[in-house]
């Protein structure tokens, strides 16, 4: 095990990296925010879509959800996929650092450009009309959970595909989760076999959690918390199993 | 004492491929080895055996007495490695590289120092991805030795270098050989071999066929033909028979004779081609060079890359991904 320098140089290093990516932004802070701004402010075209409440009251939560899956799971994916096609992991592998030391720089990187989207989004959605509610620490622990099940299909995805497909995998789950998951669209105004299919996956069960913590108010459903929880133990260990440095 | 690298009868196969097939070798402390063979001759596997990537199917590795895989904490910290592709993150300068790599490493040298060494302070903030091949393999070898290690493992560290960043590249290695540092490298070109190394390894096929100083390699006992070069499809029969001795074209235009380079057989050679009206163009009798060896050691055929031009280079480095 390497030393606590190494971990936090690492953890630096991979911080610097994801925030100088463009695309990356683009993804993790971006679309989010532009997507929040632009439904807060024209509304949707029937009042009904959010159940009666203030867009921004609705948008506010599945949009912090969905910033915790572009960095979690699709920046990651990305990033880690390059860098075993460009033998950057394989390098790593004859330095001190170890794997298991460059998985928790990773996770404390994540974790870190996490924390700095949901302040944005926490200030954009106040800007718009959201009135802050929910506890920090019932976030952080949906925020964490959630974080290890998307961490761990990103990395699957990144250790077994080639980079442009785990870029063109990840990207394509993204835009598909983005509108199936009740993170712009309640999962209520979606066909049946589409809910369905949603509430069996980590991203519509982070945006239930987040908008009972952060919107309605109401208690994170049970079934929730066992999807969420069934996926970051399921999710890493599939990936540990499969994947491949090299 | 024993050697800070010991490979003894290795084997390494991949499904029905056997890239190593027993080879044995011993690296010593302030010495740079050079395992020097054909594309595909089994440099890389083992190399990638002793840094802990490859399984041995069988024999044993051990670097400074510990084994690569069982000890790959440990032997982590006491070895340097630069492998055939850079594996640096794209959009890193050799800077900040440095930087990190040295805080994984308990007593590291000073990146701006390493960075001066390597010639590289002029492109310390440009980003991996837009450095010259070259300056690529010098940040390369200056992350393996930012940990002060005492095993040095180069794989190739001068393929697709310029000349400049040769000669930085040979004065780093010859530095680490007077530091004590045990350096291993692989090469297919014999002059880099020739000008580094202190003990020479040939393989190919995954077997070592020579084991020596570059002195032994090619001195007496091995020199007794002859190479000459002329136009290509020579009748190379008719030839054998007027001066007694086989000859063979080993590459297109590079002929080899098989037996010993006395006078009176230059001569018969030479008034062959006269005869024939065939520019001769270059003659060379007795002592062999290290590629003479090499070309004999490994049955060259003509299709080897041994003979390094960029071409060559070019295929081997598309063929190694």
């Amino acid at each position: 095990m390497s030393s606590a320098r190494a971990v936090r140089a690492q953890a630096r290093a991979e911080i610097a990296m994801t925030l100088r990516r463009g695309e990356s932004l683009l993804l993790t802070l971006g679309i989010p925010v532009v997507l929040l701004g632009f439904f807060s402010l024209i509304g949707y075209p029937d009042r009904t879509v959010t159940g009666g409440i203030k867009t921004a009251a609705f948008l506010t939560p599945g949009i912090a959800a969905l910033a915790v899956m572009s960095t979690a799971m699709v920046s990651l994916a990305i990033a880690t996929g390059f860098e075993r096609q460009y033998g950057v992991l394989k390098r790593l592998g004859t330095t001190p650092l170890g794997r298991p030391s460059l998985l928790t720089a990773k996770i404390a990187a994540v974790l870190v450009v996490e924390a700095l989207q949901l302040v944005v989004i926490w200030l954009a959605g106040v800007a718009l009309g959201w009135q802050p509610r929910g506890d920090v620490i019932t976030v952080g622990v949906e925020v964490v959970v959630a974080t290890a099940a998307f961490a761990g299909v990103g990395l699957l995805m990144a250790g077994t595909l080639r980079a442009e497909m785990t870029l063109a995998t990840a990207n394509g789950i993204y835009l598909l989760l983005l509108l199936t998951s009740g993170m712009v669209v309640p999962l209520s105004k979606l066909p049946g076999s589409v809910q369905g299919i949603a509430r069996a996956l980590p991203a519509a069960n982070l945006a239930d959690a987040l908008h009972a913590t952060l919107g309605t108010g109401g208690g994170v459903p049970a079934r929730a918390w066992a999807v969420l929880l069934a996926w970051a133990v399921l999710a890493p260990l599939a990936a540990a199993r499969t994947f491949r440095w090299e | 004492m024993t050697a800070p690298v010991v490979v003894d009868d290795l084997v390494v196969r991949y499904g029905a491929l056997t890239a190593v097939d027993g080879v044995s070798l011993t690296a010593l402390a302030g010495t740079v080895t050079a395992v020097l063979g054909p594309n595909g001759a089994g440099k890389t596997s083992t190399i990638e055996t002793l840094e802990g990537y490859r399984r041995p199917t069988s024999g044993t590795v051990r670097v400074l007495g510990l084994d690569p895989i069982a000890d790959h904490a440990a032997v982590c910290r006491s070895i340097g490695a630069m492998l055939q592709e850079g594996g640096v993150y794209p959009t890193m300068s050799p800077s900040d590289a440095l930087r990190l790599f040295a805080a994984y490493y308990p007593d590291p040298l000073d990146p701006d120092e390493l960075l001066e060494r390597v010639g590289l302070l002029d492109a310390a903030r440009t980003p991996w991805r837009r450095l010259s091949g070259g300056e690529r393999q010098r940040l390369s070898l200056a992350l393996a030795l930012v940990g002060q290690p005492l095993v040095a493992f180069l794989d190739e560290p001068t393929a697709g270098v310029d000349p400049g960043g040769r000669i930085v590249i040979r004065d780093v290695i010859r530095r680490l050989r007077e530091d004590g540092v045990a350096v291993v490298l692989t090469t297919h070109e014999l002059d880099e071999a020739a000008r580094l190394a202190d003990r020479i390894v040939i393989i190919d096929h995954g077997r070592v066929v020579a084991d020596g100083t570059p002195g032994e390699l090619t001195g007496s006992g091995a020199g007794s033909d002859i190479r000459f070069g002329a136009p290509p499809g020579i009748d190379v029969d008719a030839l054998s028979v007027r001066i007694s001795a086989r000859v063979t074209e080993v590459e297109p235009g590079e002929y080899r004779v098989d037996g010993a380079g006395t006078p009176e057989r230059v001569a018969a050679l030479t008034s062959w081609l006269a005869e024939r009206g065939i520019a001769l163009g270059d003659l060379r009798a007795g002592r062999q060079t290290l590629e003479d060896v090499f070309l004999r050691l490994t049955g060259d055929t003509g299709t080897s890359p041994v003979l390094t031009g960029p071409r060559q280079r070019r295929r081997h480095r598309a063929g190694s991904r």
